[in-house]
C-alpha cells in the first residue's frame, strides 16, 4: 500500500467519522440525562432529508443545516414527551421514532432522490492545503468536519466542568437526589433529549450536504445504530466517542479503498464490515467496562416520578 | 399534654394543623409542631407514625393538604425542596441524597445557582474545609461518594445543608447506621450547631439517645401528636409508653437452653467484594441448634459478603460450607432455601422485597412453588390471601391491606414484612443482618423476642449486627469480624464491651489477652 492510498484512507476516516461524531455526542447528552433514545437513526434520516430539501429550496446549505437540526430536534421532542411527561417505555418509544423517521423521510424525500443540491465542499486554505502529506491529511475537509472536531472538547468541557454539566450528570445518575437539590429532572431531561435530537439531525444533514451529497432513501445506513453502540464503547465520554467514530470511519474507508489497491473481496462482505466492527466494539467495550466497573448512568432508561418511594 | 411555654420570638419552626394523606392512610392528621431556635428537638413515634412524612412536608418534598408552616414567624409555602432550602431548612434523609459517582464537592454544590456556568470547585473546597473545621466534621472534599463510609456520607449531608446556610437542620434517623464512635461525634457536632443558634430536629428510635441529647421531644402516634415534653422531665420508659400507648417492658427473657447439634459449619471462607477485592479472608465458625451466634463489627468489614456467601449469592474463592453435615458450598440459592435457610438481608428495599409487588405476593416469594400455596403451575390465591392476612396480623405489619405495594410501607413495617416471610417457614438456620435496624422500640423488642423463640424451637441463628448492645443481649457466642477476618470469639456471658470494641478496630484476641496478663 503506498502513502497516497494511506493518506486517502486516513482522510476518508475523518470525513466519514464526522456525521457519526455528531450523532454519538448527541446521544451521550441524552443518555447522560437518563434518557435512552433509540430513535437516532430516524432523527438522522429526517435531518438528512429536511436539510437537503431546505438547502435545495433556498440554495443555502447553512439554511439546510439549521433545518436538519430542527427536524431532528422536533422528532426528539416526541420521544421526550412520551417518555418524560407520560413515562412511556423508552425502548419502545425510541424504536417507534426510528421507524417513523425512516418512513416519513422517504415519503418527504421521494421527489428529491437524485436531485443535485448545494453542498459543503472541502475548504481550500491557501498554503496549508497545498502542503504535501499534511495538506490532504489535515487541511482538506469541509466545514462540518471541522465543527465536529470542535464539538468534542466543548462537549467534554461542558459535561465535566460546568454547572449545567454537573446537573446533567446528577440527573442521569440519581434523579431523586437531583430533584431534592433543586434541579428540575423533567426540564433537564427535555433539554438534553432535544440537544441529542439537534445533533442527530446535524449528523444527518452532514451526510446529505457534505459527506455523500444528495438524498437517497435510508442513506444513514445504520449510522444511528452505530452511534448508540459507540456511546457504550465511549463510556459516555465525548473524547472516546471521537476515537470510536474515526475507527468506524476507518472501516468504511477501508471498504472503499481495498478495491482501489486491487484486493478483491465480494462487496457483500465489505458491506458487512461496519456492522461486524460494531459488534466487536461492543464485545470489547463491555468486557473492559466490567473490569473497570464503569457503568451507564445509573438512572438510564428509568422514568422519574417524584414522591414514588 | 405538657405545652412548654415558648416565647413567640424564639420559635424557629411552627407547623400548624398539618394534614397529609396517602392512598388509604392519613400520615399526618392535624399535626402541630413547634421547634425553638437553638434547641435539639427529637421527634418520636412508632413505625409508620408519620415522622418522615411530617419532616418531608417541612423540607418542601411533600405539599400538605391542609395546614400552615411558619419559619421565624413568616408564613411559608414550599413548592419544592429548593424553596425550603432558601428558607433555611435543610434535611438529611433516611436514605442519603448523594450522587455516588460524584465527588464530595460536586455533591455539595449540586443545585446551587452560583456560579452560573463554569464550576469553581477550588473555591467551594475551601469553603467546605472552613465549615468542616468550624463544626468539627471530618471530611475529604475530593473523594467520590461511593468511596465513603456511611458515617462520612452523613457528614457530607450535614455540610451540604450548612453550605446552603441552613438554620434548621432535620435529620431522619441519623444514628441508625452509625457506629457508636460515629454517633458520639455526630452528637458533639449537633451540640455545637445548636450552641451556634441552629435548630436541630432529629428522628430516632433509640430512646437512650433521645433522652441524652435532646432538649424537647414531640411524640407522634398514628399521625397525631400525643405529647410534647421537656427531655429532662421524662424517662425512657415514659417515652416508650407515650409512643406505644401502653407500658413497654424493656427486659428480655433469654431462656436457658443447651445448644444442640451443629447446623452450620463454615470452613476457611474466601470471597471477593463487588469491587473485586478480597472481602472474606479465611473465615471459619460453626453455629449449633438452639444457639445464637453474633457477628459484631463495623459495617463494611465483610459482613454483607459473609451473609451472601452463606446464602449462595456470592461465589467463594475457597472454603466449604456445611448445613446439617451436608456440603452446600456450591448449592444454588433455591436449594439452600429448600434446606431451611432463612435470610434477613442488609438492604430491605433491594434484596428483601419487591417494591412494586403487593404484600401478599412478597410474603410468598420463597414458598410459592409448594403446596398448598400452589398446585402445579397454579397459585391458589385464596389460600395466599388468608396466609398473608394471618402473617400481617401476627407480625403486626401496619398497612392499609395485603394488596398495598411493598414500596409504600414505612421503613420499619417493611422490615416486619420480611421477618414475617422469613420466620414463618420454621427455618433450621436464620442469617439475620441488622434485623432491628430502623424498628421502633416495640417492634425491636418483638423481633428480638421472635429470634429468641426461634432459638428455643431449635433454630441456629447467625446474627450480624452493628448494634453491639443487640449482639451482646441476644447472642450465646460473639464473633468479631475485621477486614474479612475473625479477630476472636467470646462467650456472651463473659463479653466485655471494651475488648470487643478493640477487636472491632482490628486488635486480635490473642494480643489482647497477652496485654491483660502483662498488665496483671
Ligand atoms: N409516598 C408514600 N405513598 C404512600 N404511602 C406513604 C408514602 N409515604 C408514607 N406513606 C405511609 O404513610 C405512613 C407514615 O409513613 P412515614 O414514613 O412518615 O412513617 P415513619 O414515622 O417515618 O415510620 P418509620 O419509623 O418506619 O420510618 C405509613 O403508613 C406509610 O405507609
Ligand atoms: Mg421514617
Amino acid at each position: 500500500m503506498n502513502t497516497a492510498v494511506l493518506i486517502t484512507i486516513l482522510a476518508t476516516s475523518v470525513a466519514a467519522g464526522a456525521p457519526v461524531i455528531y450523532a454519538t455526542v448527541g446521544e451521550i447528552f441524552a443518555e447522560r440525562s437518563g434518557i435512552l433514545n433509540l430513535g437516532v437513526e430516524g432523527m438522522m434520516l429526517m435531518g438528512a432529508v429536511t436539510g437537503f430539501i431546505v438547502a435545495v429550496k433556498t440554495g443555502n446549505p447553512w439554511a439546510g443545516v439549521m433545518a436538519g437540526m430542527l427536524a431532528g430536534g422536533l422528532l426528539s421532542l416526541i420521544h421526550a414527551f412520551l417518555t418524560i411527561t407520560l413515562h412511556a417505555d423508552q425502548v419502545v418509544s425510541g424504536l417507534a421514532l426510528t421507524i417513523f423517521g425512516a418512513g416519513l423521510s422517504s415519503f418527504v424525500g421521494q421527489n428529491y432522490v437524485g436531485v443535485q443540491g448545494p453542498q459543503f465542499a472541502p475548504i481550500h486554505i491557501p498554503v496549508l492545503t497545498d502542503l504535501p502529506v499534511l495538506g490532504p491529511l489535515l487541511f482538506n475537509y469541509d466545514v462540518l468536519v471541522y465543527l465536529s472536531i470542535l464539538l468534542v472538547p466543548l462537549a467534554a468541557y461542558f459535561i465535566h466542568h460546568t454547572r449545567p454539566g454537573l446537573h446533567l450528570r446528577a440527573v442521569g445518575e440519581d434523579p431523586t437526589t437531583a430533584d431534592v437539590m433543586g434541579v428540575s429532572v423533567a426540564r433537564t431531561r427535555y433539554i438534553y433529549t432535544f440537544v441529542g435530537g439537534l445533533l442527530a439531525g446535524l449528523g444527518g444533514a452532514a451526510l446529505s450536504l457534505a459527506y455523500t451529497p444528495g438524498w437517497t432513501e435510508g442513506m444513514s445506513g445504520g449510522r444511528g445504530w452505530i452511534a448508540i453502540a459507540l456511546v457504550i464503547f465511549a463510556f459516555w465520554e465525548p473524547w472516546r466517542a471521537m476515537v470510536g467514530a474515526y475507527l468506524f470511519g476507518g472501516v468504511q474507508a477501508l471498504q472503499f479503498n481495498l478495491q482501489a489497491v486491487g484486493i478483491t473481496i465480494p462487496t457483500y462482505y465489505l458491506n458487512m464490515l461496519p456492522y461486524l466492527f460494531t459488534i466487536l466494539v461492543l464485545v470489547f467495550a463491555t468486557g473492559e467496562r466490567m473490569k473497570r466497573h464503569l457503568g451507564a448512568p445509573a438512572a438510564l432508561g428509568i422514568p422519574y416520578i417524584r414522591g414514588e418511594r | 399534654m405538657t405545652e412548654s411555654n415558648v416565647q413567640q420570638s424564639d420559635i424557629a419552626v411552627e407547623m400548624r394543623d398539618i394534614v397529609k394523606r396517602f392512598p388509604g392512610v392519613i400520615a399526618n392528621d392535624h399535626v402541630t409542631f413547634i421547634a425553638k431556635r437553638g434547641e435539639i428537638h427529637a421527634l418520636l413515634g412508632e413505625n409508620g407514625a408519620g415522622k418522615s412524612t411530617l419532616m418531608n412536608v417541612l423540607a418542601g418534598l411533600y405539599a400538605p393538604e391542609e395546614g400552615e408552616i411558619f419559619i421565624n414567624g413568616r408564613k411559608m409555602t414550599f413548592h419544592s425542596p429548593r424553596d425550603a432550602i432558601e428558607a433555611g431548612v435543610g434535611m438529611v434523609h433516611q436514605h442519603f441524597r448523594l450522587v455516588p459517582t460524584l465527588t464530595v464537592v460536586e455533591n455539595v454544590v449540586l443545585g446551587l445557582d452560583e456560579p452560573r456556568f463554569k464550576l469553581n470547585l477550588e473555591e467551594a473546597t475551601q469553603k467546605i474545609e472552613a465549615l468542616a473545621e468550624q463544626y468539627g466534621l471530618k471530611i475529604t472534599p475530593d473523594a467520590f461518594i461511593w468511596q465513603l463510609s456511611v458515617g462520612e456520607q452523613q457528614r457530607v449531608e450535614i455540610i451540604k445543608a450548612l453550605y446552603r446556610g441552613a438554620q434548621i437542620l432535620i435529620l431522619d434517623e441519623p444514628t441508625a447506621v452509625l457506629t457508636p464512635q460515629e454517633t458520639v461525634e455526630l452528637f458533639s457536632t449537633l451540640r455545637s450547631m445548636a450552641a451556634k443558634g441552629h435548630t436541630i430536629i432529629f428522628i430516632s428510635h433509640k430512646l437512650d439517645e433521645v433522652t441524652a441529647i435532646s432538649d424537647r421531644v414531640t411524640v407522634l402516634r398514628a399521625g397525631k401528636v400525643v405529647a410534647v415534653v421537656e427531655a429532662k422531665d421524662v424517662t425512657k420508659e415514659k417515652l416508650a409508653e407515650l409512643m406505644v400507648g401502653r407500658p413497654v417492658i424493656f427486659r428480655l427473657e433469654k431462656p436457658e437452653v443447651a445448644p444442640g447439634q451443629e447446623v452450620l459449619r463454615a470452613e476457611d471462607l474466601h470471597a471477593l467484594n463487588n469491587k473485586g477485592l478480597p472481602a472474606l479472608k479465611g473465615v471459619s465458625f460453626t453455629v449449633r441448634a438452639h444457639e445464637i451466634v453474633g457477628v459484631a463489627g463495623v459495617s463494611g468489614n465483610g459482613q454483607a459478603e459473609l451473609s451472601e456467601a452463606l446464602y449462595g449469592l456470592r461465589p467463594l474463592q475457597k472454603g466449604k460450607i456445611y448445613l446439617n453435615g451436608q456440603n452446600i458450598t456450591k448449592a444454588p440459592t433455591r436449594e439452600i432455601i429448600r434446606q431451611g435457610v432463612a435470610q434477613v438481608p442488609e438492604d430491605r428495599h433491594k434484596e428483601g422485597s419487591i417494591g412494586d409487588m403487593d404484600l401478599a405476593e412478597n410474603l410468598i416469594l420463597k414458598n410459592y412453588r409448594q403446596p398448598p400455596i400452589s398446585r402445579g403451575p397454579v397459585i391458589s390465591w385464596k389460600y395466599v390471601f388468608d396466609f398473608a392476612k394471618t402473617l400481617i396480623r401476627r407480625f403486626d405489619v401496619k398497612a392499609p391491606g395485603i394488596h398495598t405495594r411493598a414500596r409504600l410501607l414505612s421503613g420499619g413495617n417493611l422490615q416486619k414484612l420480611i421477618l414475617a416471610r422469613e420466620l414463618s417457614s420454621d427455618p433450621a438456620l436464620i442469617i439475620a443482618m441488622h434485623p432491628t435496624q430502623g424498628l421502633d422500640v416495640g417492634a425491636t423488642e418483638s423481633v428480638r423476642e421472635l429470634l429468641l423463640q426461634e432459638r428455643s424451637k431449635g433454630a441456629a441463628i447467625l446474627l450480624i449486627s452493628e448494634d453491639l448492645d443487640e449482639v451482646m443481649q441476644l447472642s450465646d457466642r460473639i464473633l468479631v469480624i475485621y477486614e474479612g477476618e475473625i479477630m476472636g470469639e467470646v462467650p456472651a456471658d463473659r463479653a466485655d464491651r471494651n475488648e470487643i470494641g478493640l477487636m472491632m478496630a482490628g486488635a486480635r484476641q490473642e494480643t489482647l489477652n497477652h496485654h491483660e496478663t502483662v498488665a496483671a
